[in-house]
Order: C-alpha cells, then structure tokens, then sequence
C-alpha cells in the first residue's frame, strides 16, 4: 500500500474487532516456560512449514520496509531532476518488490494457518484420546461443560498463540525496529520527535484495554444470562405455560435481554472513543513530521522525498505497535487456557491396565467379592467387607435402599472403579489382571439413567455392536418390545432421536437400552433399575424375553420394584453397604428380616 | 460496474422502504400474516421505533464523507503552499486546521457509532422480546416438535446477523459508496487523467473482494456448524461414558470424533485457501494503484501539470478507499446471509399457536372440578397420524380419585395434557364444569388446574421460588407448610441453606425423588380444585415412595385428580379405575368390580402379585 494518511493505524476489522483483541483474556500468568515448551511438541512434526512461514515473514517485512523508501527514491531523484527513464526503473523495482510481497504474504498466510490448523485437530484428537482412557471417576469429578471448553474453546486459544502469536511477535518487533532504523537512519532528528507521540498511543491503548476487558467481559456476563434465561425457559415452556406464569418469565426474560442490550452499547462505546483517538494521534505524528518536515526543507536539512517517506513509515508503525500491545492480552488467555489443557493431558488414569494383563478369555460367568472395600472417596467408604459367590448362568438380583451400595456392586464387576481392598474376580481371575476392554465386550450394561445417544433409534440399539444388521437390530428390538411403540413411528427405527431423547418417554429409552444390551449379547448383563418407568405389563414381557436370552448368562439385577425380582436365583439384600440378607425370595421372606420388610411396605395396601 | 451495485440496491430499497414500512407497521411485525415482504425489508421495519437516531446517523455519515474528503485536500495545502512554498504560517494554520479537522470527524465517528449501536441494539432487543412472547404463546404441539437448541440458534445468532444488517452493514452501504462517489468526484477535479487511472483497480479489487466475502461467509459458517456438530460428538460421549466404556466402544469412538476432527480440517484447509489466495490479492492490487499513482503522478508532476501536494493528496484519498471498497465487497454477502438469518427468525414470529383463546373467551369462574369427556378423539401433528384417543367417553365427579392404567402408548398422558388444554382435540369436546375448554381463556383455566408432570423440571432458583412457581404473594409459611405435606420439608431443612438453596443448572443437583416432591408441594401450595399426575413416582426406591405416597394422598383430599398409576397401590385408592387400551377405555370401575369383571385388569393385577 502507499502513503495512505487519513486512516492511519486504523485496522481494518473494525470496532468490534479491536475490543474483542483486547478483552479476551482472563486472568493468568502471561508466560509460562512450561507450557510454551510442552505445547511446542506439538509443532515439532510442522518444523519445517514454521520455518518456512518465518522465512516468508522476515520477507514480508523487508519488502514492507522497502516500498516506501523506493517513492522517497522516485520523489527526490527522478521527479525531482525529471529524469523519466529512472522514474521507469523505480517503478519497475516497486512492481517487483510488490509482486515479491504479494508472493511471499501468501506464502506466509498459507503455511501459518495451515500448521495452525493442524495443530488444533491434533490437541483435540490428543485430548479426546485422553478422555476415552480416563476412568469414569474422572467423569465423575468434572463438570462435562467445562472439558467441552477444553477441548473446543482453550485449544482455539493455543491455536492463536503458536501460529499467530508467535509469528505476531517476532513478525511486529522485527518491523517496529526496521521502521525505527530506517527512520533514524533517514533523519535521526525528526525520528526522535516523531517517536516522542509513542508513549501517548502506548498510554491510551492500555487505559482502553484495561477498560475494555471490564466492559467485554461483563458484555459475556450479560450474554450468558440472557442466553441461560432463554435456554431454561425454552426447556421449561411445558411447566411454565402449564402454571400459566408466562407474564412474569417474560418480565424477567426481558431484563436481561435489556441488560445484555445495555452492556453491548457501553462496550462497544468505548472503542468509539478509542479508534477516534488513535486517529487523532496518528495524526497528531503527521503533523509532527509536516511541521518539522516542512521547516528543515525550508533550511535545506531535508529533502521533499524523505518528508513523504517519513508520512509512509510513521502509517506503518502504528500497526504493529497496536499489535503488540494486543498481544500481551492474547498471551495471558493462551497460557491460561495451555495450563489447563496440558493437566488435562497429564492426568495419570487411576485405572489403567496392567503390564502383564492378558485379554479375557470367553466368560462363564462366576462373580466372587472377596473381602471388597471400596468408596468413590477414600473417607465415605461405601461398600464395607463384601465377599459373594455367584455361580456361572445365576440371575442374581441385588435390593436395598437408596444409597445401600448396590450401584457400587455393579460399577465394581465391570471394573468403572477399582476396590479399595480385596478383590474382584470373573472365573477365578482378578479382573484387575485382565484387559480392561476384552472383559467389558463380554458384558451388558442397561443403567439407572438410561443414556440414548444422538443419531436414530437403530444406531442405539446398534450402539454396542456396530457390525449388526438391521436383522439384529429389529430381532433386539422385538425381544425388548422396542417394536411395539416404534411401529407407530413413520421412519420406524431410522427416526431421528431428538437431543436428550426428547421424543421419547423415560420407559422408552429403557426398552432401547435394553435391546442395546440384548444385542451386545454379553455373557454377563447388569440392569441397574433397568424397567423402572415401564409399565408393568411390558415389563412381564421383557423378563420373559430375558430369561430365555439368558438362560445359561450371568444377570445382576437391580430393582426397587421387588415384583421384577422374585423369579431370581439369589436375592442379596444390600443395607448401610454390606450384604445383610441372601437367598430365595421364598426364603428371605420366611426369614422376616429387612427383604420381609420391604415387600410388606412395597405391597401393604394391595396385600391387605 | 460492480462497484455501482450496492449503490443501485441501496436506491432501490429506499425507494419502496416508505411505502412498505408503512404496510408492514400497519399489522405490526408480530401479527400472524405480515405483508410477504423480503426479510431484509421486514428487518428494517423494526427500525422505525428508532427512526429519529437512524435519521441522525445518516446525517451523520454525511458530515463525516465530507470531512474524509477535505482531509487530503488540507494535506495537500500543506504540501503545496506550506512546504514547497515554504510558507510558515500556512503551515502552521494548515496543519491547526487539520488537527481541529480530525477533532470534529473524531466526535462525529462517535455519535455515529454510538447511534448505530443503540439503535441496531435495541432492534434486537425488540426481536427478542417479540421471539420470546411468541414462543411462549406458542401451544405443546409446537413446542414437541421444535428443537431447543434450533430455537435457541435463532434467538441468539440469527437475531445477531438481522442486528448486523439493520446496523452496521445498513449505515456502511450508504456511507462507503456514498465516499466512493465523493472521492472520484474529488479526484476528477484535480487531475482527470491521473483519477481514471487510480480508480480502474477499485472495481477489479471490488470484486475479489466480495468473491471473497461470498465465498468465505457461508465457509466460516460451515465451519462454525463442523464444530458443533464435533463438540456434540464430544458431549454425548462424555455423557454417555459409562455406556462408552460398558460397551467397550472407545476405538468405535475415536474414530467418531476423528471423522468429525478431520471434516474440520477440511474445512478449515478450504477456508485458509481462500483466505490465501484473496487477502493478499487485496493488499496487491491496492498498492498496484499506488504505483501506477508514482507512474503516471511522477511524469505528470515532471511535466507540471500536477503538483507535489496533489501527488500526495491522490494517494492518501486512495489509501483512504481501500478499506471501504474491501468491507463493501465483504458486506454484500453477509447481506444475504443477514436475509436468510431474518427468514429463520420470522418463522418463528409468524407460527401460529395451535391453541388460542377463542376471541369470545370468558375467564373461566371458580369451578367446582367436574371433568366431562364427550366423543374426545385425537391425534397429534396431522389428521393421518394413528389415533391417540378415539372417541373417549367418561366423567369425573368432584372429589374424584380417577386412575388412569394401560400400556405405553395407550393414552394416558394425552388425557392429562388435554384437560388444561395443551392440545385440542380433534373430535369431540371436553368439560370442566359446564364449561367447554376452549370456551375459556387457557390462563384462567390453567391457573385452577395443578399439574405434576412426567419429568419434573426445576428452574436455577432457589427452591422457595420454585414451590412458589407462578404464584404471587405467597408467604414463607405457606411454602415450609406446602412442603411439609409434601413430605420434602425435611431433606430441604438438611441443606446448608435450606429453602434458599439454589437449584437447577448452576446449583444443587436433586434426586428424581426429591423433585418430584418439590413439584408436588408446587402443585399442593397452588391449591387447585383439578390435579393432574402424570407418572408422578417412577424410579425412586421403596422408602420415598412411601413418602410421595403420602404426600399425593394429602394432595388428592378434595380435588378432583387424574393419575397415571403405575403403581397397584394407587388403584386400590381410587373412584375410579379407567383401564386404556389402544385409545378407547377398555373397562372402567372400582378396583374390585374390575377384579371380577375386566380380563385385562386382572391380568396386569395378577402378574405383580403372583409369586
């Protein structure tokens, strides 16, 4: 670009932009060897595209620097003394230094967004990686939100700071000391005073900064409560029109969308103010460089052309000085967010499997707790001294309490958790001697909370088994009395699923995890509370679907509903997390102990 | 030619802007049938309640063309009488000028952003309220079928884009080419032959850039949408991770994400390539006009038909169009964009609500709560869906206790949704008291019918508000009282901070069980005359059971109450026992006539007791 004077120093992303490069950091230490370091492994693979992309940059720079220097050139010779020839040369030479420039800008954009890429996919296929190692209690501990945001949001942040932030500063400092060089070298005296106006752009861009990041960050305060009031209201529109309270949601719906309105003008004002400063100032530095300019050529000290590079020169350092002072703020967010994804990617699994684990030869089925301890926290011990003995092929139903542990049991056969003390073994193996997944493709699992992904009901059912044919899908499905409510649906298996499995009941998404788990066809099935919302005529029929299923498997069952249970092998009644009671439904009840007392409660009014 | 094409839309909007707005303001925005105007007319509509700040940016953006223009002109004063005359004073008062000059376009640039903002703000503001109110008119059948987050997209994003276009990308049409025109009328002045030289790179570079802008808009936001659809993948995995694991299915996942993760970069190559291949082409065919300026400036100044001050002058007006020729070349798409985005946004305001108060609907009196249904038939979204209820018969007395029993899907929960109207029927007509449903308005029916539904839902508030949901006035008494019977008094008071205990999102997470007995005490602390429960005590254990058995029978005490049973227990309890097969009552009575008398009963009777 030439000599532009009027818009000085002003980028082109405008309002918004500036406030935005200035007010997104958070609070965090802006450097961190560490974390540079760790995170530069993962350019090493790119070594030779950033090293390219820098060799491009120190191009783009030089040439930057050139061009105006080429029209002090052609203003002080050939225009002067009216020499057309050398007017054709120079301008040859500015051609080319252009075509240079346009080249090698390419290449430098090319290469640093592409290795910025590129790393950004390979943090979070890295990270992804890592989260399907982590045991569940990792899961358990971290808001899911929060490892989105790492994932997506923090890597983004990385992203700028290995590929741009790092050609930023080396790019803007090397051009800011060209720029100075070639100015004081030009004319050393009215450099000094065209540079005395830098400390009043450093001042002002750092009061505004200081200020923008209050405004913007209460501009995304104010955002996230008007979209959290929108997103709960729209959710809770059933309950919210049903107690006909639509006025006063709608009241408040409207205070934060007034304030989120309120903020976004406050925010955005103060860059008003800012961009016209900044003009003000650059312009302040030509007149500087007129003046003073103008009178050393009027004592002969100085030339028309060098005048005219000077404006050119004084254009171009605004840019990078206001960059860099950017920079600072997008180095703090970056480190900020690099710390957390670097723990993120340290964390030890606390399950992990052993040197020596061999895979799980095919599974019969015996389930023995020898003297288990266990607790999610090591000072809330949850299951106390347990020791069982399922036989192979036994449908064992485990009762209790809210709270007595029975989740616990479960979650420790498949190993989600390892004991505290003691073991758990499958056929005599400590399960914690085996490979984690060669056991778990040989188990079943139908949870509390019955998870339906997104995607359709066939792709659910398919979840666990994913070379199935439909055959086996719509075989699963019958066996779960899937068929029954999917017959009514016009896309039949192939619907859509909406988020949360909207369309759907509760005792629905339980039918499909049970057809999930009958389709997996695991030598050991674990239903925890697995037909709690169906009714209870499908549920007869499920249980006769399932005890011909798994006629020679292992099943544990959990229920509150004793009337699923009464057909099972054992029933072990679990209280305060120990095994207080086991046998035979028959033979509980003729012990009058805790399982008595449960059944006489569950079923006092109809027994009567 | 391209440049002159914002300018010929621009004229032709404000030519048939008037007679439009007027139309369109005449059945206000929000009515169901607005005029079938273009969204980006009907986006601007909102615009006239702040009519006088727009009016006062345009002026505005006037003034400041006028100063951009005389700006160089000083300069190039400076230049000439100042430095090459060497004149001191008019250096000196030139360059005061300037800087005074550049005070006046500083002041002015603000009022002008600041006007824009307030107005486009507030014209997202008014959409957003108007979305809202609609949504919340909007009856369950709508509400089924739209998807939260799509709603929640268009409330936030596309008003967003509609913001845009009404605000900034409005102001920047008129303003940049309104400059463009200044500009070359400014250069022709001063040098003819140089002007047309300088000016025939500003189509070419017009035109990279709105390709640009037309290719890289609709990428960046395919982008945007790869990456929800890769953080969607992310979250159900993370959710489902007991599953995951369960089913050993990690590497089955990995390869999910990796799919979406490489998808991205696809994406994201495509959108650095365009990126390469057009920003710097920018940047080189401006400074391609800058040399040809030093090319033929320098032979003209050579050949004095041009001045040193007018060399200058002609490359700070170039330097000065650059930047709006690049954004009026990005704008244009994001036009378009904008007018997609309005378009999403007004099927919103322009769906209409299943269900509306008749326009001769009655508040509904104090009702005793007798229910009558008489031929109710019905099915949802359209007429050839199966029928949900056919021709449905029967009477609930006040005081009633009637359960509702069958399998999933035979209609239990349509009969409870259809009582406070959350859907019509589709045949037939149903009775409170002696008042047809849709005879009355739905808030004074709604607001004598309490309602605890399948999934409980609470709002992130403390748990005083939530008992005391949509209602006024109710005093801390009568909310512990409600909870007492409710039977959630107790683990409430066990919290740190009791009935101030903040729930939902952000905030206590509650048992299935202990929900339900906080909509239960809602629904008790409303004292309704009609209860409707739908699937109130699935999957707690046996002891809360007991306790929200308890509670609902101190609710039920004198009301007329319909309950899906899922539970024997219930029936034992109830007048009337109405057993639903396939949409029709296959038997009704008390639980010991139907013992003897209906086959089906017996059997779902027998099979839980049976050992």
């Amino acid at each position: 670009m030439g000599f532009s004077l009027g818009t000085a120093g002003v980028k082109m992303s405008g309002p918004a932009g500036t406030l935005r490069g200035f007010a997104d950091q958070v609070e965090g230490r802006s450097f961190n060897l560490r974390v540079l370091w760790y995170l530069l492994v993962f350019l090493r693979p790119y070594a030779v595209r950033m090293l390219g992309a820098f060799l491009a940059m120190l191009s783009v720079s030089g040439l930057t620097l050139l061009t105006p220097f080429l029209i002090k050139v052609a203003i002080d010779g050939p225009i002067a003394t009216g020499d057309i020839a050398g007017l054709n040369e120079v301008v040859l030479v500015m051609l080319l230094a252009l075509i240079g420039l346009y080249l090698s800008s390419m290449a430098q954009r090319y290469l640093l967004s592409w290795v910025g890429q590129k790393v950004l996919a390979d943090l979070r296929s890295a990270l992804f990686r890592k989260l399907q190692e982590l045991p569940l209690s990792y899961h358990d501990n971290h808001i899911i939100g929060v490892t989105i945001s790492r994932v997506i949001s923090d890597v983004g942040v990385i992203n700028q700071l290995l590929s741009q932030g790092l050609i930023t500063l080396t790019g803007d400092t090397l051009l800011l000391a060209g720029i100075i060089i070639v100015m004081l070298s030009l004319n050393a005296q009215l450099a000094l005073v065209t540079f005395s106006i830098i400390p009043l752009i450093v001042l002002a861009t750092m009061i505004f900064a200081r200020r923008a990041k209050l405004a913007f960050r209460n501009t995304r305060a104010r955002n996230a409560n008007m979209i959290g009031d929108l997103a709960e209201n729209l959710s809770g529109m059933r309950v919210i029109q049903a107690f006909a309270n639509e006025d006063s949601t709608y009241e408040k719906f409207d205070e934060v969308n007034q304030a989120n309105r309120d903020a976004h003008i406050e925010a955005m004002s103060l860059s008003f103010v800012f961009l016209p400063t900044v003009e003000f100032l650059s312009i302040v530095a030509i007149g500087i460089v007129l003046l003073f300019g103008g009178l050393s050529i009027a004592q002969g000290s100085l030339t028309l052309g060098t005048v005219i590079a000077f404006l050119a020169y004084v254009n171009r350092f605004f840019v990078p000085v206001q960059e860099l002072s950017q920079l600072y703020a997008t180095m703090q967010t970056a480190m900020a967010g690099g710390e957390r994804v670097i723990n993120l990617l340290n964390t030890e699994p606390d399950i992990q499997d052993s040197e020596e684990a061999r895979a799980m030869p095919p599974i019969k089925g015996r389930i023995e707790f020898r003297a288990v301890h266990f607790g999610y926290r090591e000072s809330l011990p949850v299951l106390r001294d347990i020791n069982l003995d399922f036989p192979a092929g036994a449908m064992v139903a485990l009762v209790g309490p809210t709270g007595a542990g029975k989740t616990s049991i479960a979650n420790l056969i498949a190993r989600f958790y390892d004991v505290s003390e003691g073991d758990v073994r499958i056929d005599g193996m400590d399960i914690r001697e085996v490979k984690q997944r060669s056991m778990r493709e040989q188990m079943g699992l139908v949870s509390q909370d019955p998870f339906i992904f997104a995607g359709t009901i066939a792709d659910n059912i398919r979840f666990g088994k994913p070379e199935a044919t439909m055959a086996d899908v719509l075989a699963a499905g019958e066996l779960a009395n899937v068929s029954a409510f999917v017959g009514d649906m016009p896309l039949g298996y192939e619907t859509e699923i909406y988020e949360d499995g909207a369309n759907l009941s509760v005792g629905q998404r339980q039918l499909i995890s049970i057809a999930r788990a009958i389709l997996a066809d695991p030598r050991i099935l674990i239903m925890d509370e697995a037909t709690s919302s169906v009714d209870m005529v499908t549920e007869a029929l499920i249980q006769d679907a399932l005890r011909k299923l798994l006629s020679e498997r292992s099943a544990i069952v959990i229920a509150h509903r004793l009337s699923t249970i009464v057909n099972a092998d054992l029933i072990c009644v679990v209280d305060g997390g120990r095994i207080c009671e086991m046998g035979t439904h028959r033979e509980l009840l003729s012990r009058r102990g805790l399982y008595h007392e449960l059944y006489e409660r569950q079923f006092v009014d109809v027994a009567a | 030619m391209v440049i002159s094409e914002p300018q010929n839309k621009r004229k032709e909007s404000a030519a048939s802007f008037v007679p439009l707005m007027a139309k369109i303001a005449i059945d206000s925005p929000l009515s169901k049938k607005a005029a079938p105007a273009s969204p980006i007319l009907r986006s601007f509509s909102f615009l006239k309640k702040y009519r006088y700040i727009a009016i006062g940016v345009f002026a505005l953006a006037t003034v400041t063309n006028g100063l951009a223009v005389l700006i160089p002109q000083t300069i190039r004063w400076i230049v000439d009488a100042g430095i090459v005359q060497q004149n001191i004073n008019i250096l000196l008062a030139s360059l005061l000028g300037l800087l005074m000059l550049t005070v006046v376009k500083g002041l002015v640039d603000f009022a002008l952003g600041r006007g824009t903002e307030v107005a486009s703000q507030g014209v997202a503001y008014d959409i957003r309220n108007a979305i809202y109110e609609k949504l919340s008119s909007l009856s369950f059948s709508y509400h089924d079928s739209a998807q939260t987050g799509q709603l929640l997209a268009r409330s936030i994003s596309d008003v967003e884009r509609v913001r845009f276009l009404t605000g900034r990308a409005l102001l920047r049409l008129y303003q940049h080419s309104a400059l463009l025109i200044l500009t070359f009328v400014a250069l022709l002045l001063m040098n003819a032959q140089l002007a047309l030289l300088s000016m025939m790179l500003m189509p070419l570079m017009a035109y990279v850039a709105f390709r640009f802008g037309r290719i890289y808009r609709p990428l960046s936001l395919d982008l945007q949408h790869k990456l929800a659809e890769m953080t969607t993948v992310l979250e159900q995995n993370l959710r489902g991770a007991k599953i995951v694991k369960a089913f050993a299915q990690e590497d089955a996942e990995i390869e999910r994400f990796e799919a979406e993760n490489r998808a991205w970069f696809g994406l994201a190559q495509k959108q650095v390539h365009t990126q390469t291949t057009h920003i710097p082409l920018l940047d080189f065919i401006a400074s391609l006009s800058t040399v040809a300026i030093i090319w033929l400036g320098g032979r003209l100044v050579i050949e004095n038909s041009l001045t040193f001050g007018e060399l200058v002058a002609f490359t700070t007006y170039l330097g000065q169009l650059i930047s709006p020729v690049r954004r009026l070349g990005v704008i244009i798409p994001a036009v378009a964009m904008a007018s997609a985005a309005g378009e999403r946004v007004f099927t919103i305001l322009d769906a209409e609500s299943e269900v509306t108060d008749a326009p001769d609907a009655i508040a509904l009196p104090p009702i005793q709560g007798r229910v009558r249904f008489q031929d109710v038939s019905f099915s949802y979204f359209d007429q050839n869906q199966r029928q949900v209820l056919d021709k449905l018969n029967f009477e609930a007395e006040v005081g009633e206790v009637v359960a509702l029993l069958g399998a999933t899907g035979s209609g239990k929960s349509t009969i409870i949704n259809l009582i406070p109207r959350f859907y019509d029927v589709s045949g037939g007509r149903i009775l409170v008291d002696d008042y047809d449903v849709r005879a009355v308005t739905q808030n004074s029916l709604r607001d004598q019918i309490g309602i605890v539904l399948q999934e409980t839902v609470l709002f992130a508030a403390t748990i005083r508000e939530n008992i005391a949901f949509g209602l006024n006035g109710v005093s801390n008494e009568d909310v512990v009282e409600a909870a007492k019977a409710a039977q959630a008094h107790d683990f409430i008071a066990a919290m740190p901070d009791g009935y101030d205990t903040n729930v939902g999102e952000r905030g206590v997470t509650l048992s299935g069980g202990q929900k339900q007995r906080i909509a239960i005490a809602r629904a008790l602390l409303k004292d309704p005359r009609i209860l409707l429960l739908d699937d109130a005590t699935s999957s707690v254990d046996t002891e809360t059971e007991r306790l929200i058995q308890i509670a609902l029978e101190r609710l039920m005490v004198g009301r007329t109450s319909f309950i899906i049973a899922q539970r024997l227990s219930t029936v034992r309890m109830a007048d009337k026992v109405l057993v639903l097969q396939d949409g029709r009552i296959a038997a009704a009575g008390r639980h010991e006539e139907l013992l003897h008398r209906s086959g089906l009963y017996a059997e779902i009777y027998y099979r839980n007791l049976r050992e």
